[in-house]
């Protein structure tokens, strides 16, 4: 886990350097739509902004981090003086027993002030989305103006634990005090003993991985093979397209020691449909529907943003992206709804934003696998299940895929369980200034593990571009 | 108990009333066979794979009967005479069933055995067809599939079936007296190896599907969906049969193998099952196992041993031989008789007949955490309902909690439930020392000391706190509910439910209604009961309602057995030889013997002489001497922790020599003490028919050996006296009379049935 501090560390030094040298949009449309509301502020209500957004580059576990042993904290000047943020808060999903405040180490390690308290939080896949609603809590109370949030996972090097007969043992070897004491403790030590633990992308509660309940999703919706097969596809070429373009300009480069600077995302392997008609079922086997192209894999990657409350940005003459302005969790029963949240949260955060499907012109919605991602969108384009299982009177709507994930998504890109939340909260504000749109909406959903609340969770975030972008654009026109 | 519980296994085999073809035959005959309207089989081909569905219309269940099969016929002829179709798919249109078995009214249908065996053998004819398919047959499995269902299934060419806890796999046959007798006997020892296929067809329980497919009864195993764009069990139904449509077009182009590789170990079982000597050694083995345990009074286990080992030494055609006949023999015993009996009457009581309360019980207190208490809560919670728990002390409760926890632990260790479920069902447990939350509770049953004035007491703080509609059970194994309801301000509300111990064991609830209870109280407790997984039997009010007063008796008649001489163990062999599944001795210690003593004093103050034989004195010394039975270590036995043998308790000879009574030579002989114990249970049994105290004799079955355990295989007091015969039962109860006198004298009701022969409790 140290590599894992030390890319946090660079992370958060970027992010600074980054807001320094912000770089103008440049885009050249205009808003032109007519929305259901001109704007989301409201008096008397804080308008929370994003500033900044930035992530290493989204690889593969096992690639190139596996080898970073050792890495010097470039600790960049910055503009931002070190006690200007506030408060720090991290996300991440498995968690370093060393490092359990993986927040806090990161923080000291990037020269923050030892005076800025972090937090690290965890909430499956949507880790980081908590750490940036939590950010936007502390704001709106009043907490505190500077937020940095962020999130990172390292799937690389997970911290395997040794089996529970082994470390009751170790427990008790602590407390034994004669020789007899220990040496019979050792003696009792069995080949079982040696077994390590590996931690599973399971749910505690039903023993069943994701990739497993995302097969059976897909089934239950009726979702084929081939819909899933042309989803991937088609976020693996997107991504390729935005990558060449230079579009994904949160990513920063990065110097793996003892190798080169890594500079792009490498999961991004546009294929053609033959070749990933050829792939078997990877986890209902055989006659599943998804498989290792049409899922998300495995990833290292880190994230963060910098929110600020907007008075306290302009006041230190920054331009923000957007401002984050409403969010909803929701939680489902985690063994046959586990990844159907999209589905859930996007009316409820629609309703609470007083927006309709048509007022969004971006969509980011995490796609863990191809096949759930088809399935929440039958699931959000089908009367009968709004009827019954959401208790609405209609349904919401599929959004239009001409706005949706444009830029790749989860399956290209990568996912990186605690950072992805960073990613397309930074995606949607980088996507609405591009392409001149005013709201964005975020998506994702995430596994839950604490017993009886069911806290399956999902989460949606509804975004707003930034005046000052639109400013921009507006000038820009002219 | 072990009989008594292994009949539950009764419970998930279906039955279905005959369906009456009265006025259905107006259709045309004039249309051809194939557009003829099939109403329970029929089939839709998906490009080359036929896809037969069934679906009884008449009942929640597919069974095979008659019309199910000639359809099923004519069905397979024009598959197989469809040249456009390579395969065909076997499924079920119902949800949570495949086919639940034969239809046994079709089988009582039967006059004779000849009759029977041809049944038998034409099951035998249409599956030996199915399985020389040309065409290869993929059974879909999802829900039950047992008996009859199995044997179709065993004789297709593939099997997939749903991982949902509603699929099982079974031969249930043998619980009904009867065995597999269509191809079952033959075909499953050589698909799942000979030790299973006798564990399966001997001990008749349900295989959940990932067991079936580690035993190699199925090939392929399909998760049950989720909630999608149709309902679960639709969409599930639905994707089993996409999948299997697919496996069988895997199978007609060679892509999908029918055999399994064989593992090492059944490699090596096989090779050693080659062996004649191995295979007579488990022949023995298994008939030495079934006779322990059946005591020789159960002819289908063996007539199943006798099925397998024809088919195996002798071949094909004497095996298939053999088992029609064994099955046309054994459909026409008593025996068979009597467990048919005992399970339709399982069904008819997991009905409730008071219809639907007025509003569901969703929150129910227990008062006592004691061994009653808890087991009522155990059974409660882990049905979804809230369950308040309260004693009056600390240490009461946390024992009362932690054998919930234990209940449901163990449940874990076998699987049927994950530690999660344990935690997520024991979080709606409430354990607590006063009566807050109580105004919340739909239901309050009392399971507190036995004794009136504690039961008055805790009725009047209940009623306190309680809302209006809040319903006052009391379980109570002998004090009249009336008597309890005396001190209730809303004895309308007040009800008597009379659990057994231990509760999550035995099956039946006996409700006790009295004249005040009102039909909407009964109906809720019903429902809670049915909830709880109980078959219950609603019975009047009285003294000993009727469990309790039919054990009375044979009780008494128990102690003077031990007085003339006769020790426990001679006791025990005497009662389970009879078919008891416990012996009267070893029930007596499990009741406890300072339970029995309260009881037979208080009966015998309600009911007078006739319910004497034994001295009390006998069981209030031992009370005294602190014999209470297994829960205080002695009783008639000595218990030890961690031994499984008991040794008589020798103190015991003390108290008898001094109660010692002669026997008379006369009514002493083994069958003639038998007898005694039996007909005096058998005539108060008839006595609460008489007396109104039961409904239906089907009740007094059911009640007799789920709560007592009378001899399963006699199917309960009233088929006895059928099948014996009322006269024969009355003239041995007259010899004794002689001797004895009033205890043994006849009730009327007993007296009608032996006058009048044409007089039957069960039509």
């Amino acid at each position: 886990m140290t590599s894992c501090i030390q890319v946090q560390e660079l992370l958060c030094t970027c992010l600074m350097r980054q807001m320094v040298c912000f770089t103008e949009p440049s885009v050249k449309s205009s808003l032109k739509t007519t929305k259901s509301k001109k704007s989301l502020s409201r008096p008397g209500v804080k308008n929370i902004v994003l500033v900044e957004g930035v992530r290493t580059p989204f690889l593969l576990s096992g690639t190139t981090y596996v080898s970073s042993l050792l890495h010097e904290g470039l600790l960049n000047k910055t503009a931002l003086p070190k006690d200007a943020v506030d408060y720090i808060i991290y996300g991440t999903v498995i968690q370093e027993v060393k490092t359990s405040n993986i927040a806090r180490e990161a923080a000291l390690g990037a020269g923050f002030s030892d005076k800025t308290p972090s937090h690290t939080v965890t909430m499956a896949c949507i880790s980081s989305n908590q750490a940036m609603t939590t950010g936007v809590g502390l704001i709106a109370s009043g907490q505190c103006d500077t937020i940095v949030a962020g999130g990172v996972e390292f799937m690389s090097d997970v911290p395997i634990r040794h089996s529970r007969k082994m470390r009751k043992t170790m427990l008790s070897l602590n407390k034994a005090k004669t020789l007899g004491q220990r040496l019979s403790l050792i003696g009792g030590i069995r080949m079982a003993h040696l077994a390590p633990e590996l931690p599973a992308v399971a749910e505690f509660s039903t023993a069943e991985t994701m990739g497993h309940s995302a097969d059976r999703l897909a089934a239950a919706f009726g979702v084929t093979r081939l819909e899933q097969d042309e989803f991937a596809l088609r976020s693996h070429t997107l991504a390729k397209k935005a990558q060449d373009a230079g579009l994904l300009e949160d990513v920063i480069s990065f110097k793996v020691p003892g190798r080169d600077i890594v500079s792009k995302d490498n999961g991004i392997r546009p294929s053609s449909m033959e070749q990933l008609a050829k792939l078997k079922a990877a986890f209902v086997k055989p006659h599943g529907t998804v498989t290792a192209a049409n899922s998300s894999f495995l990833t290292d990657g880190a994230s963060a943003v910098l929110i600020m409350s907007e008075e306290k940005a302009l006041a230190m003459g920054y331009k923000p992206k957007a401002y984050l302005r409403d969010f909803v969790y929701v939680s489902q029963d985690p063994k046959d709804q586990l990844l159907l949240g999209p589905a859930y949260g996007t009316p409820k955060v629609l309703q609470r934003a007083g927006l309709t499907m048509a007022d969004i012109d971006v969509f980011e919605f995490h796609e863990a696998f191809a096949g759930q991602i088809m399935a929440n969108l039958k699931a959000m384009d089908s009367d009968w299940f709004a009827q019954t299982y959401m208790g609405r009177t209609s349904k919401v709507g599929a959004p239009p895929m001409e706005k949706f994930n444009l830029w790749g998504g989860s399956l290209s890109l990568g996912h990186p369980f605690g950072a992805t939340g960073c990613r397309l909260v930074t995606t949607v504000a980088h996507r609405l200034r591009k392409e001149g749109g005013q709201y964005g909406l975020v998506a994702a959903c995430a596994a839950g593990g604490q017993v009886r609340t069911y806290p399956l969770s999902m989460h949606c975030l509804i975004a707003e571009v930034h005046r000052a972008a639109v400013a921009q654009v507006v000038k820009e026109d002219d | 108990m072990a009989g008594v519980r292994a009949l539950g296994v009764l419970s998930r085999i279906a039955s279905r009333r005959y369906p009456a073809l009265t006025g259905s035959s107006s259709r045309t005959f004039s249309v051809a066979s194939t557009m003829m309207a099939r109403t329970h089989v029929n089939y839709e081909v998906k490009g080359d794979v036929a896809v037969i569905r069934m679906n009884d219309p008449n009942s929640k269940v597919n069974t095979l009967s008659v019309q199910m099969q000639r359809e099923m016929s004519e069905v397979m002829e024009e598959v197989w005479a469809n040249t456009a179709v390579g395969s065909a798919v076997l499924i079920s249109s119902k949800p949570g069933c495949f086919i639940a078995g034969a239809d046994i009214n079709m089988i009582q249908a039967c006059t004779n055995t000849e009759e029977v065996t041809r049944l038998s053998q034409e099951g035998q004819k249409m599956f030996e067809k199915i399985e020389k398919s040309p065409k290869p047959i993929v059974a879909a499995i999802n829900g039950s599939c047992l008996g009859g269902g199995l044997e179709f299934a065993i004789s297709c060419q593939y099997r997939i079936a749903t991982k949902s806890k509603k699929t099982v796999l079974g031969t249930p046959e043998v619980m009904l007296g009867l065995l597999p007798g269509a191809g079952g006997t033959q075909r499953l020892p050589k698909m799942v190896g000979i030790p299973s296929a006798f564990d399966m067809m001997l001990t008749g329980r349900n295989i959940r599907a990932d067991k079936a497919k580690k035993m190699g009864l199925v090939h392929q195993l399909v998760d049950p969906l989720g909630p999608g764009l149709k309902g679960p069990e639709e969409r599930t139904i639905e994707y089993l049969e996409e999948v299997a449509i697919e496996f069988a077009r895997g199978i007609v182009a060679k892509k999908i193998p029918l055999t399994k590789e064989k593992g090492t170990m059944q490699k090596l079982q096989d090779y050693v099952m080659s062996y004649p000597v191995v295979r007579n050694q488990i022949y023995k083995t298994v008939t030495g196992k079934v006779m322990k345990q059946s005591k020789g009074l159960y002819p289908a286990p063996l007539k199943i041993i006798d099925s397998v080992k024809a088919g195996l030494e002798q071949g094909p055609d004497a095996g298939y031989l053999a088992e029609s006949q064994n099955f046309g023999q054994l459909a026409k015993t008593t025996e068979s008789e009597a467990l048919i009996g005992l399970y339709q009457g399982q069904v008819i009581c997991k009905k409730n007949r008071f219809g639907t309360p007025a509003r569901p019980v969703k929150t129910l207190a227990i008062l006592g955490a004691g061994l009653m208490g808890a087991g009522v809560a155990q059974v409660t919670v882990d049905k979804g309902i809230h369950t308040i728990l309260k004693d009056t002390t600390v240490p009461g409760l946390a024992r009362g909690e932690q054998q919930v926890y234990k209940g449901l632990n163990t449940k874990t260790k076998k699987r049927t439930i994950t530690t999660f479920e344990r935690d997520s069902i024991l979080s709606g447990l409430t354990g607590q020392l006063d009566y807050s939350g109580f105004e919340k509770a739909d239901m309050v049953i009392e399971a507190v000391f036995e004794d009136i004035n504690i039961k008055h007491k805790v009725l009047k703080e209940v009623e306190a706190v309680i809302s209006p509609h809040c319903i006052f059970a009391s379980n109570t194994s002998a004090l009249p509910i009336k008597d309890i309801a005396a001190a209730s301000i809303r004895p309308d509300k007040v009800i008597g439910m009379h659990y057994f111990s231990p509760v999550d064991k035995m099956q039946l609830l006996e409700i006790i209604t009295t004249e005040q209870t009102s039909a909407d109280t009964t109906a809720a407790a019903v429902a809670v009961g049915l909830k709880q997984g109980k078959v219950i039997i609603v019975v009047g009010d009285g003294p000993g309602f009727y469990t309790t007063r039919c054990l009375g008796p044979m009780l008494g008649e128990a102690v003077r057995v031990l007085q003339e001489g006769v020790g426990p163990k001679k006791l025990d062999q005497l009662t389970t030889s009879f078919g008891f599944p416990v012996g009267t001795a070893t029930l007596a210690d499990e009741v406890g013997i300072d339970v029995a003593a309260h009881v037979a004093e208080d009966l015998g103050k309600a009911f007078g002489s006739r319910f004497g034989g034994g001295n009390v004195e006998v069981l209030k010394t031992m009370v005294d001497l602190g014999f209470k039975g297994r829960k205080s270590g002695k009783g008639c036995y000595v218990y030890q922790e961690g031994l499984k043998t008991k040794e008589v308790n020798r103190e015991l000879d003390d108290i008898m020599d001094k109660y010692k009574l002669t026997p008379h030579p006369s009514v002493s002989s083994d069958s003639d003490v038998q007898y005694r114990l039996v007909s005096r249970f058998v005539n108060e049994a008839v006595l609460c028919l008489q007396e109104g105290i039961l409904n239906s004799p089907v009740e007094g079955d059911i009640g007799a050996v789920f709560g007592l355990g009378f001899p399963p295989c006699l199917g309960g007091p009233f088929r006895f006296v059928d099948s014996f015969g009322a006269d024969k039962l009355v003239q041995k109860m007259r010899a004794y009379e002689a001797v004895y006198g009033d205890h043994f004298t006849p009730c009327q009701l007993l007296l009608d049935h032996a006058n009048d022969p044409s007089k039957k409790f069960h039509k």
